[in-house]
């Protein structure tokens, strides 16, 4: 009672003596980090009044209006349409785009070694385990530059000129010029493709929806199956008969493939190196994830008589991709980090053709460094939301 | 009854014993089911021609001696390449007769790395504040030169796998009181310092390796005032320490999450302010429970600085590289990275080994 009562006025006079009421703790707070944004600011202002003499001794003034410049150089690969007289702005897309495909077939690569490699060092079969076990500590012990370095310098350079081509079922030539790999053409724009693309997978979206929420409200199994198939089937259709789709299969004419899809030395030699590395950490992170499942929880499903394969599964993958996901995303951030490492090679990722020829070209560092940052800087926010969205999906719900 | 009197019997010969008890080891974990089998001898043909290829391209066909290339066979290692260009793979273009001053630094380092780490080594806190504080500069003094007698050794010069080490060492020691500062600032209950901490963080650990040292290379000197030199050696050192030092920061902050509240409590409850608390409290206890998060940063770190070859220093794989280019030697390249792969190899797993066996320990003193 007394302490209500006496804390009413304080409160009240609280904005008349402002300052007064604050412990000696708070006040030595204030003046600290005062002190500390005054040095902070000082430094900041310091900076700044260098680059500024810098850029007017480089004849530069800040501003982006650089990228609607023509850029005038050539790039050796690129997803999108790129030509010479394209503008700096087509050229800092085109990196991205380039570096969004070497992480994404890293990702998908990496994530297929590493868990299959992560089972094995599992497995009860000695020689599997041992073997993992191997490439798990020799891959990982060496720099990721050392193994791009060895693909491309070693192991692609020594692969046959394209006349003699290892030959894997008429359908994927290996060679030190690239791979070729077969492709799919259709005669529809990306845009109708992706509008197509993204209807069908909103529709199987929506259908495991309902299933798994009728599955919750009524416990009856459902049979997803047919309905998934029949639009993929309509989905697949509509390409082949609206769209003219065809398989482009490579095949030599004179001194190189034609037809299919090449994959550079490089891109070839930074996609392996990224997956073989990264896959030796996805291993051990698989295996601790189910390693992490206590013991009791595959006996309590055996006893419910379950079998091996329904133990894995409903009972240890989901409990054990709870315990995945966070370390996961932060390997695939890493990767996705680690692709820059293409400008070593050659491989015309954003920090090669916009951080090196452009940057060269232009000198607006300034600039042209705050764009690569940004870039980064978003990619990693963007997965590690992801990542925080999927581990609240998958978050124990205490009952 | 007769069973086991027979069985008994037979167990009385060990050798035969083993060899049973080696048949039901093998059975059990080899061949237990039919896929077994087939996996099994699969591993065991991939082995045997691994080995079938490596042994006498490495070894029985190798060229051990030789000045240069024409000396080797085409279908098997040149390691006379390696040999003859031994020095300069490992320190660059150091001169020779001043090459004992990059060993000297080495030794220190793992003399006082050896010391800290020791368990019961008297006074490690004089060796703490030798290794952080005094070593950076010595080493530098050392390798630099140009006093005290030593002849001056620019830093053009320096390179290889000496180089690559030392970037490493540079990177973990200076970047430590960094990291302590961002790490306790992170914690701080002053907001500027907490934001300017987590911002510093994020970002630095936000972006690629790559683009950091671009950042130290282009932007650094621009906030410099008109016409600085810059070594880009120095350049290079800070993009690493930039870097690192938002790695090991959020491996403190780790440690001293770790430690119970209770322990910062009674150091306030007999009067201890924010300093004492942290320096005689929990800082050491931090200390102690982030030694295998350290050791494991710097593997990490020791692998990456091989990535300051984009900066064109004469980091060991650039060595290769310009080697693999001489006329004499054109084209070596896969010798070049099977020493360097076998070099970093033996490092980064051997630290490896000592952060796990150090994380068993603090597990086993924790149980108990």
């Amino acid at each position: 009672m007394t302490s209500t009562g006496l804390s009413t006025p304080q409160i009240a006079a609280r904005p008349v003596t402002l300052g007064r009421n604050l412990t000696g703790r708070q006040r030595r707070h204030i003046l600290y980090q005062a002190a500390f944004l005054l040095v902070l600011c000082a430094l900041l202002w310091l900076a700044w009044r260098n680059v500024e003499a810098n850029l007017a001794v480089r004849k530069l003034a800040l501003g982006f209006s650089f990228l609607r410049q023509e850029a005038g150089f050539g790039i050796s690969f690129s997803i999108i349409p790129y030509a010479e007289t394209d503008t700096y702005l087509r050229v800092f897309v085109v990196g991205l785009s380039n570096t969004l495909l070497i992480a994404l077939l890293g990702i998908i690569a990496a994530t297929l070694l590493g868990f299959a490699i992560g089972i094995a060092r599992l497995s009860p079969n000695w020689a599997v385990a041992k073997a993992a076990l191997v490439y798990i500590e020799t891959v990982r012990n060496l720099p990721l530059l050392l193994h791009v370095l060895i693909w491309y310098n070693v192991v692609i350079r020594s692969l046959p000129p394209s006349r003699q081509a290892v030959n894997l079922l008429d359908a994927v030539f290996l060679s030190n010029r690239g791979i070729f790999v077969p492709s799919l053409e259709t005669s529809l724009g990306w845009e109708t493709l992706a509008l197509l693309v993204g209807g069908a997978v909103a529709a199987i979206a929506g259908i495991l929806r309902r299933a798994r929420r009728w599955r919750e409200e009524t416990g009856q199994p459902t049979r997803v199956a047919i309905p998934i198939v029949f639009i993929l089937a309509v989905a697949l259709l509509l390409v082949a008969g609206w769209g003219q789709l065809r398989v482009s299969w490579p095949a030599l004419q004179g001194f190189n493939f034609s037809g299919g899809m090449a994959l550079s030395p490089e891109l070839s030699a930074l996609v392996v190196a990224l997956a073989v590395y990264n896959a030796s950490f996805i291993a051990e992170l698989v295996r601790g994830s189910i390693e992490a499942i206590g013991k009791g929880q595959r006996e309590a499903a055996a006893a419910l008589g379950l079998d091996r394969g329904r133990i894995l599964k409903l009972v240890i993958i989901p409990q054990a991709m709870r315990v995945l996901v966070p370390p996961l995303t932060n390997q695939y951030l890493h990767l996705v980090k680690a692709s820059s490492l293409a400008t070593v090679i050659g491989y015309p990722d954003l920090v090669n053709v916009f951080v090196g020829t452009s940057l060269n070209q232009t000198g607006r560092a300034i600039e042209i460094m705050a764009m690569t940052m940004a870039v980064y800087l978003v990619l990693s926010l963007a997965i590690t939301g992801l990542s925080n969205l999927q581990s609240r999906r998958l978050r124990l719900v205490e009952r | 009854m007769t069973a086991v009197v027979n069985s008994s019997r037979v167990e009385r010969s060990p050798a035969i014993a083993q060899l049973r008890r080696r048949l039901a080891w093998a059975r059990a974990n080899l061949f237990a089911r039919p896929i077994d089998v087939l996996l099994t001898s699969t591993i065991a043909a991939a082995a045997v021609a691994l080995l079938w290829a490596i042994v006498p391209w490495a070894f029985i066909d190798a060229v051990w001696v030789g000045e240069n290339r024409a000396a080797c066979r085409p279908d098997a290692a040149c390691w006379a390449f390696i040999v003859n260009r031994g020095g300069q793979f490992l320190y660059g273009f150091y001169p020779q007769p001043e090459r004992w001053r990059v060993n000297a630094v080495f030794l220190i380092f793992a003399v006082s790395v050896f010391l800290l780490l020791r368990r019961d080594t008297p006074g490690k806190r004089v060796v703490a504040f030798f290794l952080l504080l005094v070593f950076p500069i010595l080493g530098y003094v050392l390798l630099h030169g140009g006093v005290a007698g030593l002849s001056r050794v620019t830093t053009d010069k320096w390179g290889g796998l000496s180089l690559t080490l030392l970037l490493g060492v540079a990177g973990i020691v200076v970047s430590f009181p960094i990291a302590i500062v961002l790490a306790l600032g992170r914690q701080s209950e002053m907001p500027l310092f907490r934001w300017a901490s987590i911002a510093y963080i994020e970002i630095c650990r936000g972006l690629p390796l790559i683009a950091v040292l671009f950042m130290a290379r282009i932007l650094l000197p621009y906030a410099f005032p008109v016409g600085s030199e810059f070594d880009p050696l120095a350049l290079a050192v800070t993009g690493i320490i930039l870097f690192e030092s938002a790695y090991l920061a959020e491996v403190f902050r780790g440690g001293f999450q770790a430690i119970p509240k209770g322990q910062a409590e009674a150091a306030a409850a007999i009067g201890f302010g924010y300093w004492r608390t942290a320096i005689y409290v929990t800082l050491p206890q931090m200390l102690r429970v982030v030694v295998p998060g350290v050791v494991n940063n710097a593997i990490a770190l020791v692998k990456n600085t091989t990535l300051v070859v984009i900066l064109g220093l004469f980091e060991v794989l650039n060595i290769v590289a310009a080697g693999a280019a001489d006329p004499d030697w054109l084209g070596l390249h896969a010798e070049g990275y099977v020493f360097v792969g076998l070099v970093f190899w033996g490092l980064c797993f051997a630290m490896s080994r000592y952060s796990q066996s150090l994380e068993r320990e603090i597990k086993a003193a924790e149980r108990q």
